[in-house]
């Protein structure tokens, strides 16, 4: 594959205000996003990766965020640019796919002059080059009779349609990365098999870098190259999908995998991760943050500045305590196997 | 769109029956009628000449006949005869209907033209020392009773310092249809519109600061950033426009509210509206311009409705009529 | 016997239209189901968003008008009783909804959210009522303090017991769940699964399971009925519908569900390309004049189709 890097994020923090004190909620991330590559970014709400999602282009509300660390992004740091700069590059070079389409286009615009918009800051198209663009834009993401839906508002398409508009949109300048978060969460699982090849579909056409932030992990094992484990802010494990769905090592990729109703119908009960996610005041930082999850390891099993570990071609695992993971119930069989043999 | 409006029309038909029934009963409910009123001052009528008089004007005759008539005669824009003023409602009416609607009309255009683009300052900077100012202002206005500020106004430019009249719409003698006319007009209009709408922006200003904090957090606004939309566009072209929905909604109101007048306001500025009209006749029991001025604001009130919803109808795509 | 039979269930709401606001047409939500639910099983209601899968639940507990057809709960016609609350069988049978946030009363302590179904039917001193729920409380994994708390107070797992707890305040027999973890993560939904598994054998209760998760609807039903434009286009066990669907619509269904084993990403694909290059041909087929599929016929035991 095709390993030249898109965007290069180095020891990126993302915190946000709380009662005038910021609390990160990506803490020293280090990720590369590679041309022609499906990266994706997985975890429970709560984990950061939709603040991950919307920093990279710093969408997020500047009185209340405070975004460090460098982004890395066709050799300029989007960091540092001024908002002028970085709206020259929203839309042109990143694109973003929001979750619900619905509530992601404006109920009072018609549909083709919420695309003819990004056209309007990155091209010096005219009016009749532009709406030609759009309907070559609005075939190409699959919608049969352009010319109409150009006409069309919002809330006179379905879901599916929405997002495929939502999709043209961020493809309208041919971005070399494309972010979409959640991008088909909200939609019924045949229109989510469309959207997603859809994509696939636009990649192989563009080679772009996808970011595809994500809980269900059946998209994952359907889309990504890369996969990237988020908890608490911190990345616990990055490997190849292959890899992760066939050799996951992380105490939390593994519990995930094992809560997976699809992954484990036969299985009478669904593994189980005790206790809940912390809130964004309540991380414990300096330590193993999943050690409170698994408290029948122990606390020797962790390392006492959990850092990312190579452990594999490309296999990266966060804190040592993998090496002693075992699920509870396991242990317990294991307990009373020991009891039975010594009775 | 048409079918719309005019099975809403025909809806108003019944909804006005109602309020005439309950408005011509009621006021024959009160003590006097219109004989009552038109000799009330002359002692010299003998109750035989009264009760002729009265079976003449048809007094006497059963209430449903009497309100058959009365509706009759509102048909022909026939509003009766003012017991007090001895002249026709209608005309009564029309005297002072200019009047009212350059003063309602001054009032609406002065409450946006402050209101929008404080509100939208206000949510768009939201707890900065702009807004603070702006929300300690509103507060200030809310807090504020009408006829006591229009009283301070009244004193301070009217009396003291003597920049404004302090009463009347126009000074006698000035030659209508010329540009003193005009300007005279307006001299007097302005120190009550400005009390007015000093009150009836607060509502604006506080609604359009929560809508645009509203909007602001929606997720189109999200995406038009993430398209690389300049903040200020963000603003104009999609958070002001779906802020300014709701209100869009009152504008129907707010335009018929006009035309009804504005009691505090016309009666402590000596400004001789419709508002001040229907105080006065109520002090007066003139009961037939109450009566009048009752079923106008309420057939005033029904076409606001249905202008509101025409209006939403036109700028909302999700409630066109079909 | 089955627990509840619904006989040709339909639910048809009213368009109106025209100058005088006359009903023109209908949207016909369900239109001819007919489902039948043994005690203590799962039955999986399963389809895309519009199917009317939501509905049929909200019908049969009494909150959406039932058109025609017929709801029998142990032998007893439902829909004789559909507008009287107190009827007795109307606590056998309890409701578990989606949104573990919006559908509690976020100004009512948990006592009172879960003894709202307890007080129309009981008369209990204040005493007793309080007993019975801390009790209720700790069934469903929660400290018995919990009860006065509010909503807000808990995580959505949490609350989803809560919600949980009030269904089972009356000790029903059947109990609905629409969609109910689908507002979860991942890990939450498995918990509130395990849970819905463990009072079902503990109580013996029966469930109508509705969802569009197909691989929630898997793991947690014994049957399961694949519903489009209100009728069932197939219905069998598990293993009917996930190893052998007949139907083209099932088909695509189960074609559509995210593969996790990625090295199969192609051969999926190439499956649902496939079934798509001659879809809507296939589907034209199984339907009526209406576009609605065709009666259910049986091609084995457990297995019906709507085939021609």
């Amino acid at each position: 594959m095709n390993t030249e890097p898109v965007l290069q994020i180095k020891g990126l923090t993302v915190s946000f205000r709380i009662r005038d004190q910021y609390y990160p909620a990506v803490d020293q991330l280090d990720l590369t996003i590679n041309k022609n590559e499906v990266l994706a970014i997985v975890g429970e709400s709560g984990c950061g990766k939709s603040a991950l999602a919307l920093s990279l282009t710093r969408l997020h509300d500047s009185k209340n965020t405070r975004i460090e660390g460098e982004l890395l992004f066709k050799g300029q740091d989007l960091n540092k640019l001024s908002p002028g700069q970085m709206n020259k590059i929203r839309g042109s070079e990143i694109g973003m796919i929001f979750q619900d389409p619905l509530t992601a286009l404006n109920p009072l615009m018609t549909i083709g002059r919420q695309i003819e918009e990004n056209l309007d800051y990155h091209t010096s198209l005219s009016k009749k080059e532009k709406t030609k663009l759009i309907y070559e834009l609005l075939e190409h993401v699959n919608i049969v009779n352009p010319q109409r839906v150009y006409e069309q508002y919002p809330h006179e398409l379905s879901g599916g349609m929405r997002q495929r508009v939502m999709i043209a949109i961020a493809i309208a300048c041919r971005p070399s990365l494309i972010i979409a978060d959640e991008p088909t969460t909200a939609l019924d699982v045949t229109i989510q098999s469309q959207i997603l090849d859809l994509l696939k579909q636009l990649q192989s056409e563009t080679e772009a870098g996808i970011v595809l932030i994500t809980h269900d992990l059946g998209v994952v094992a359907e889309m990504a190259d890369r996969v990237v484990v988020m908890y608490a802010g911190e990345v616990v494990e990055i490997a190849s999908v292959y890899e992760l769905f066939n050799n996951p090592l992380h105490p939390y990729t593994r519990s995930l995998l094992a809560s997976m109703p699809a992954a484990n119908a036969e299985q009478d009960q669904l593994h189980v991760i005790q206790g809940r996610v912390p809130s964004l005041q309540n991380i414990p930082r300096g330590t193993c943050r999943f050690s409170e999850r698994i408290p029948w390891i122990p606390q020797t099993a962790h390392a006492e500045q959990p850092t990312l570990n190579e452990v594999g071609t490309e296999h990266w695992v966060r804190c040592t305590c993998y090496q002693h993971f075992h699920f509870e119930d396991e242990g317990k069989e294991h307990v009373l196997d020991g009891i039975a043999g010594a009775k | 769109m048409w079918k719309f409006t005019l099975r809403r029309i025909l809806i108003m038909i019944p909804q006005l029956f109602v309020l005439s029934v309950l408005v011509f009963f009621v006021a024959k409910a009160m003590p006097g009628d219109a004989l009552t009123g038109l000799i009330q001052n002359n002692p010299n009528l003998s109750p035989q000449m009264i009760a002729e008089q009265r079976e003449r004007m048809g007094l006497n005759d059963p209430a449903m006949v009497q309100y058959a008539r009365w509706v009759g005669n509102l048909f022909h824009g026939d509003l009766g005869i003012s017991y007090v003023h001895k002249v026709d409602v209608t005309y009564l009416i029309g005297s002072r209907l200019a009047n009212t609607f350059y003063l309602g009309v001054a009032i609406l255009i002065l409450t946006y033209i402050i209101s929008i683009p404080l509100g939208i300052l206000s949510g768009r900077y939201q707890n900065s020392l702009l807004d603070k100012t702006i929300t300690g202002y509103t507060y200030l206005s809310f807090a504020t009773p009408l006829f006591i500020f229009a009283l301070v106004v009244v004193f301070v430019f009217g009396f003291q310092l003597g920049w404004f009249p302090t009463s009347g719409s126009v000074d006698a003698g000035v030659q209508p249809g010329t540009w003193d006319y005009f300007m005279n007009r307006l001299h007097h209009l302005l120190l009550p519109a400005f009390a007015g709408a000093f009150v009836s922006t607060t509502a604006t200003i506080q609604y359009l600061r929560n809508e645009v904090i509203d909007t602001r957090l929606k997720d189109f606004v999200k995406t038009a950033r993430s398209k690389g939309v300049p903040e200020s566009k963000v603003y104009s072209r999609h958070i002001l426009r779906n802020s300014l929905l709701p209100i869009a909604a009152f504008l129907g109101y707010d335009l018929t509210a006009v035309l009804a007048g504005n009691l505090f306001i016309e009666s402590i500025f000596g400004y001789p509206g419709l508002g001040q009209l229907f105080l006065q006749s109520i002090t007066q029991r003139d009961f037939s311009v109450v009566t009048a001025l009752v079923m106008i604001s309420g057939l005033l009130a029904l076409i606001g409705t249905l202008l509101s919803d025409i209006i939403l109808s036109w700028v909302d795509p999700r409630i066109r009529i079909s | 016997m089955a627990l509840l039979e619904l006989n040709n269930l339909k639910v048809h709401y009213p368009i109106r239209g025209g100058f005088f606001q006359r009903v023109i047409d209908h949207v016909k939500a369900v239109d001819g189901l007919s489902i039948s639910i043994e005690p203590g099983k799962t039955y999986g209601l399963v389809g895309e968003s519009g199917c009317g899968k939501t509905t049929t639940g909200r019908a049969i507990i009494g909150l959406n008008k039932i058109t025609d057809g017929k709801v029998t709960f142990e032998g007893q016609d439902l829909t004789r009783i559909a507008h009287k609350n107190q009827h007795p069988l109307r606590r056998d049978i309890q409701m578990i909804f989606q949104d573990p946030y919006s559908s509690l009363n976020a100004r009512k302590r948990v006592i009172d959210i879960i003894a709202e179904p307890l007080r129309n039917f009981e008369k209990l001193s204040p005493d007793e009522e309080r007993r019975r729920i801390q009790d209720l409380l700790e069934r469903v994994g929660l400290n018995p303090e919990a009860a006065f708390k509010y909503p807000h107070e808990f995580s959505g797992g949490q609350r989803q017991r809560i919600g949980i707890a009030r269904a089972l305040t009356l000790n029903p027999k059947l109990i609905i769940a629409d969609e109910p973890v689908s507002a979860l993560d991942v890990s939450v939904q498995a918990q509130v699964l395990n849970f819905m598994k463990e009072i079902q054998k503990e109580f013996n209760l029966t469930y109508l399971f509705i969802s569009h998760d197909l691989g929630i609807v898997r793991h947690m039903c014994d049957q399961i009925g694949i519903m489009y434009r209100g009728r069932l286009v197939e219905q069998g066990n598990t293993e009917d519908i996930y190893d052998h669907p007949q139907h083209v619509y099932t088909r695509r269904l189960i074609s559509a569900i995210p593969n996790i084993d990625p090295g199969q990403r192609q051969e999926s694909a190439k499956l649902r390309r496939e079934i798509m290059s001659s879809y809507q041909d296939d589907l034209k087929q199984l339907l009526d004049a209406e576009g609605k599929p065709l009666a259910l016929k049986s091609i084995s035991s457990s297995h019906q189709v709507a085939l021609p």
